[in-house]
């Protein structure tokens, strides 16, 4: 299998086998906030992409360099000298939690300030989203699935466009269909947050089918 | 997401007992009328995706719980020393303290649940009610109503968890706490058990909910 095609399932499993909404319910609370209209869905799952996109690899850089047990021993090679430390054995699986998420909100953080002062046209369309991306689960779901998917470097950058790219889909779809119920007559307790849900389940019931799909290209 | 700030101003005349009419509505407000899943909408992932048997549920209560409390406790005593345009990488840094104990500790006396939450638990850091308590409440209020408002979060975040976890597993797996009810020959439901079950049984909760309490929103 040639490295393209494994490009290309990472890509297809991440969007539509392992969809960050319907498979693993992540970012839903942005999700159903922001699914009344398809404007607004479309800015947030952009940004959510973008962020995914940059993250999800930086994260893979932090992990494999830093907490992985043994990451660190790049400091021996680099001429720290293994009597004044060694770093071969050094794990910090502990400290996971706290390096992902200081990396996806100082990057946030970042990426606004940057936004804000290059193009206050794209600020207007995604800044104001950003600060709620902090705290979107997907960013960091996607961070912590990386240890047990032991991806290289250029595939976590295709699982991170892909989970993005899926998660995208699934807020626009949502606000497409949001925007028709508006206009129907649904009772009275049910209204909002419950047919929502509803509506969740059975468009996560249409993803279920891609469960065992058989990936196009080998494996 | 509905994260107005609460300026529930605790004027503190004399010594406002603990137990006043007003902190004990800290703790019974959450747990319906103004339920942190149902009614603000926070903290829905974890809630659809721990939720397939009763006793990872019942573990993610509790550690939910733990963070809620101490984390609104500690951002309320921190209250007036954070620069107000960093607080976000403040919040999230104490939070994932917080998890990292509770993941450390869950893997130290309970394994076998700890691997079943798997990512769940370090997504206890980006879940919405405990940023969105912190927010709305502790960053404006003293730590004695901070702690009656974590502990009234968590426990509204466990009325709605246990009753989903319940039914789905009773009609997914015909048991409850892994002991077998339905008997030998209930073949299982795996709609139940899938993500699809969740978002149906928490529609359906809600719309119970919500034609009890009479509370409705404009679709």
């Amino acid at each position: 299998m040639g490295i393209v095609e494994n490009y290309l399932n990472i890509g297809i499993k991440s969007i539509f086998v392992d969809n960050m909404i319907f498979a693993y319910f992540l970012g839903m609370c942005s999700y159903l906030a922001v699914s009344k209209k398809i404007g607004t869905a479309v800015g947030l799952g952009m940004a959510v992409t973008f962020v995914l996109l940059i993250t999800v690899p930086l994260n893979w850089l932090a992990y494999n360099f830093i907490i992985k047990e043994g990451a660190l021993s790049w400091l021996n090679t680099l001429g720290v000298s293994t009597n004044f430390a060694d770093f071969s054995g050094v794990n910090l699986e502990v400290l996971k939690f706290i390096i992902f998420i200081a990396v996806v909100a100082a990057f946030v953080q970042l990426t606004e300030m940057v936004v804000e002062k290059l193009s206050p046209a794209l600020y207007n369309a995604l800044g104001i989203f950003l600060p709620l991306i902090a705290v979107n689960c997907s960013i960091l779901g996607a961070a912590l699935f990386l240890p047990g998917k032991e991806f290289a470097f250029g595939e976590s950058v295709v699982y991170g466009l892909g989970s993005g790219i899926g998660w995208f889909l699934a807020v626009v779809a949502l606000a497409a269909i949001r925007e028709k119920l508006s206009y129907s007559n649904v009772p009275k307790g049910l209204r909002g947050l419950g047919i929502t849900f509803i509506t969740v389940g059975l468009m996560a019931f249409a993803f279920l089918s891609f469960i065992g799909f058989k990936l196009p290209f080998g494996e | 997401m509905s994260t107005e700030t609460q300026a529930v101003e605790v004027e503190v005349k004399e010594r406002e007992p603990l137990f006043s009419k007003k902190n004990r509505k800290l703790i019974s407000n959450p747990l319906d009328a103004d339920n942190p899943i149902t009614v603000q909408v926070l903290g829905v992932c974890s809630a659809l995706a721990v939720t397939v048997k009763l006793i990872p549920t019942l573990y993610m209560c509790i550690s939910v719980l733990f963070v809620m409390i101490f984390s609104n406790v500690a951002i309320s005593l921190l209250r007036n020393v954070i620069p107000g345009r960093i607080r976000i990488i403040v919040q999230l840094l104490v939070v994932a303290s917080l998890v990292a104990v509770v993941d450390q500790v869950l893997q130290a006396f309970a394994y076998d649940v700890s691997k079943q939450l798997s990512v769940f638990v370090g997504l206890i850091i980006t879940n919405c009610i405990i940023m969105g308590r912190l927010e709305a409440f502790a960053l404006a209020n003293k730590p004695g109503p901070a702690f009656l408002d974590g502990l009234g979060n968590g426990l509204g975040y466990a009325v709605i968890l246990i009753p989903v976890a319940f039914f789905r597993e009773l009609f997914g797996s015909g048991s409850l706490f892994g002991f077998n009810v339905l008997g030998e020959n209930y073949p299982g439901n795996g709609v139940m058990m899938s993500p699809v079950g969740a978002c149906i049984v928490l529609g359906l909760l809600i719309w119970f909910q919500r034609s009890r309490n009479g509370y409705t929103e404009e679709a």
